[in-house]
């Protein structure tokens, strides 16, 4: 059993609480420093969707996991990161600039978003960001001269520093690089008033805003923010891919992206790694299963989504604090270890509130 | 001419967005969750109403009310199993097991034999009958309407009249009522709030699968089906989501829209326009056009 003693307010927001922490994540950091020497070609790139995926992830636990807005259009912003990287990118912009453009480019159509925000909450705003969804993926489709419409897009490589990203392992640092900096960025802002903003208007609005929280403000914020951070992954992800095409950033991701975070764990940033971590390698065992199923089952194109659908279903009803949700349980369990109870992460249930009252 | 031509195409799309949205409306209506599943309801209906007619045989007629029975029962069924156990959870969390189970029902349905990922047709009796009505005006032109969309509109009207009197004058639509009002004090007054959230879950699924058949001669049935029930959200914004005129209304609108604008506007803006309206009404009229106005006591 661990018992931190806490002699200073500075403890409660320190970024790495114990020592134990820091050396693990020590650990982590050397293996994922080490990963290029230790992996394949072919799980290195595995391991660089699982990067791509949690800087997305990140950026829709923010709105979804922290500040209680569920969006359900997030591949726009994806899409408008992407597609802003590849269109600079052949405009002969360097890396660094071209990829500020599209973070700041996602961040204002995410302001865009987050304008009926002025006026809805909860569902209406969900609806608002799958309307907006809809409409960034014709846009997409449409605007030929900038995205090369259905007939894709392709992306060079990228050139940092005099350095060309041309190797899998040289990619691989660029978004660790990224991904690490984007974590941080989060933890600091979960750690600053802003973010204990957000974390306020997710849990209450009505007393959030008794605070003097203004709702509006940091709800747009919030989607600025994490449009911005999904925007930074789009640009990766444009470079990982090398082509862009319409059918990656369409209604179906955004639902993918958000599924992860669920399943990952919200409103944890651990969630936002665990549930990518968790897709990509549930997506290589689905396509290694393939050679044992029957071939009426293994040929469908539907085996993917079922096998997603029964887990995110499952995660919801039995797990619903998600994959780092049970890592804490199964942790607080062998801390504790003859003192575990049930009842210790019991969710709280309530009679239905309903916001209709007159 | 043309314009009324382009109007009655509209007013047959939007009733079935009408539809589909009245089934989230019913569903919001008594608890207070967004079924991000309608769409995928209504493409399990149609695949049901295509099995019937195709491999069982079935009449058309009887196959509808064997499907619409099928559907009822599958929606009370879902209910049960996904829905009950997450009673008193935020909104969110059900709304994300209905997004499951949409995506789910997408993969799981391309699984089934006989329905696969192709496309299918569903015979129905009244295929390719056109009515024509007045005579031709000088330009040659005449008004003709499709027997599907006919027939749209009326099995439209026939259900909203059934649920209204059903509604208004039997026990049970009155006790529907009750619940949504206040649960609790539904509770109170020994109303079995459970078993009438399973039942409208089960008129929801039963709606939607009335729905996937009318659509079913006009855009085919496929796996993909579904994805019109996204459509049907602008349309219960529009029309206040958690009205049930509302989201007849608000079909209706979204409908007319898009087959104007398929028209009149430059090609793409047809798949948009159901969304740049409710961006629109969302940022103007948040209620919708008969939505009570939100607000909590605290």
């Amino acid at each position: 059993m661990r018992f931190i003693f806490k002699t200073d307010y500075d403890q409660d927001i320190r970024l790495i609480k114990h020592r134990g922490a820091a050396f693990w994540y020590a650990v982590l950091g050397i293996l994922l420093l080490a990963a290029p020497a230790l992996l394949s070609e072919y799980f290195l790139s595995q391991l660089v969707f699982i990067l791509i995926y949690s800087i997305v992830g990140l950026g829709l636990m923010l709105l979804a996991g922290f500040t209680g807005q569920v969006s359900i259009g997030h591949a726009a912003f994806l899409a408008v990161g992407a597609y802003t990287e590849a269109y600079l990118q052949s405009k002969g912009w360097p890396f660094a600039a071209s990829l500020a453009a599209a973070a700041i480019l996602s961040a204002a159509t995410g302001v865009l978003v987050g304008l009926p925000a002025l006026r809805t909450k909860g569902m209406y705003l969900a609806i608002a960001t799958l309307a907006f969804g809809f409409i960034i993926e014709e846009v997409v489709v449409r605007a030929e001269g900038i995205t090369g419409g259905n007939s894709g897009k392709q992306v060079g490589r990228i050139e940092v520093a005099g350095v060309l990203i041309d190797s899998e392992a040289r990619f691989y640092y660029l978004t660790l690089i990224l991904t690490v900096g984007v974590t941080l960025l989060v933890l600091n802002l979960m750690r600053s008033p802003t973010g204990r903003a957000f974390v306020a208007v997710r849990d209450s609005e009505i007393s959030a805003q008794s605070m003097g929280i203004h709702l509006a403000r940091y709800k747009t914020i919030a989607f600025a923010l994490s449009a911005a951070i999904a925007g930074i992954g789009g640009a990766i992800y444009a470079h990982k891919l090398r082509f862009l095409s319409p059918e990656q950033f369409t209604f179906l991701q955004s639902i993918e992206l958000l599924m992860m975070v669920v399943i990952g764990g919200l409103g944890f940033v651990h969630g936002a790694f665990f549930g990518a971590a968790f897709w990509v390698v549930t997506q290589q065992l689905i396509v290694l299963a393939k050679d044992y199923l029957p071939e009426s089952i293994a040929q469908q194109s539907g085996l993917q989504p079922t096998v997603f659908g029964v887990i995110l279903i499952a995660f919801v009803l039995f797990e619903p604090m998600g994959l780092y949700g049970r890592w804490l349980k199964v942790r607080t369990y062998l801390e504790l270890f003859p003192f575990y109870r049930r009842g210790m992460f019991k969710r709280q249930k309530s009679y239905m509130k309903s916001e209709r009252l007159k | 001419m043309q314009v009324l031509q382009i109007a009655l195409s509209g007013i047959a799309q939007g009733c079935i967005y009408g539809l589909i949205a009245l089934g989230f409306v019913l569903i919001y209506k008594a608890t207070e969750t967004v079924n991000f599943a309608q769409g995928e309801l209504m493409m399990v209906g149609a695949f049901i109403g295509l099995s019937g007619a195709t491999v069982l045989g079935l009449p058309f007629w009887v196959s509808i009310a064997a499907t619409m029975l099928a559907m009822f029962l599958f929606g009370m069924v879902l209910e049960r199993s996904l829905l009950r156990p997450l009673l008193g959870q935020p909104a969110f969390t059900v709304a994300m097991v209905t997004i499951g189970f949409a995506y789910l029902a997408r993969g799981l349905v391309t699984m089934i034999p006989a329905w696969g990922t192709e496309t299918h047709t569903l015979p129905v009796p009244y295929k390719d009958e056109l009515l024509r009505f007045g005579t031709p005006d000088a330009t040659g032109q005449q008004l003709v309407v499709s027997m599907e969309h006919i027939a749209i509109i009326v099995a439209t009207a026939g259900l909203c009249a059934i649920l209204y009197l059903f509604f208004r004058f039997t026990r049970l639509g009155i006790a529907m009522q009750a619940a949504s009002q206040n649960q609790l004090a539904a509770f109170y007054m020994g109303i079995p709030v459970r078993r009438l959230n399973a039942l409208v879950w089960g008129i929801s699924a039963g709606m939607a699968a009335c729905a996937g058949i009318l659509l079913a001669p006009i855009t085919f049935i496929h796996a993909n089906m579904g994805f019109i029930g996204m459509k049907a959200f602008p349309a219960a914004v529009v029309g206040g989501f958690g009205s049930i005129p509302g989201a007849i209304a608000g079909g209706l609108v979204i409908g007319l829209v898009e087959s104007f604008s398929g028209f009149y506007l430059p090609e793409g803006f047809k798949d948009v326009a159901a969304y740049v309206v409710v961006l629109l009404m969302l940022a103007i009229k948040p209620n919708g056009l008969f939505g009570d106005k939100l607000r909590k006591r605290v």
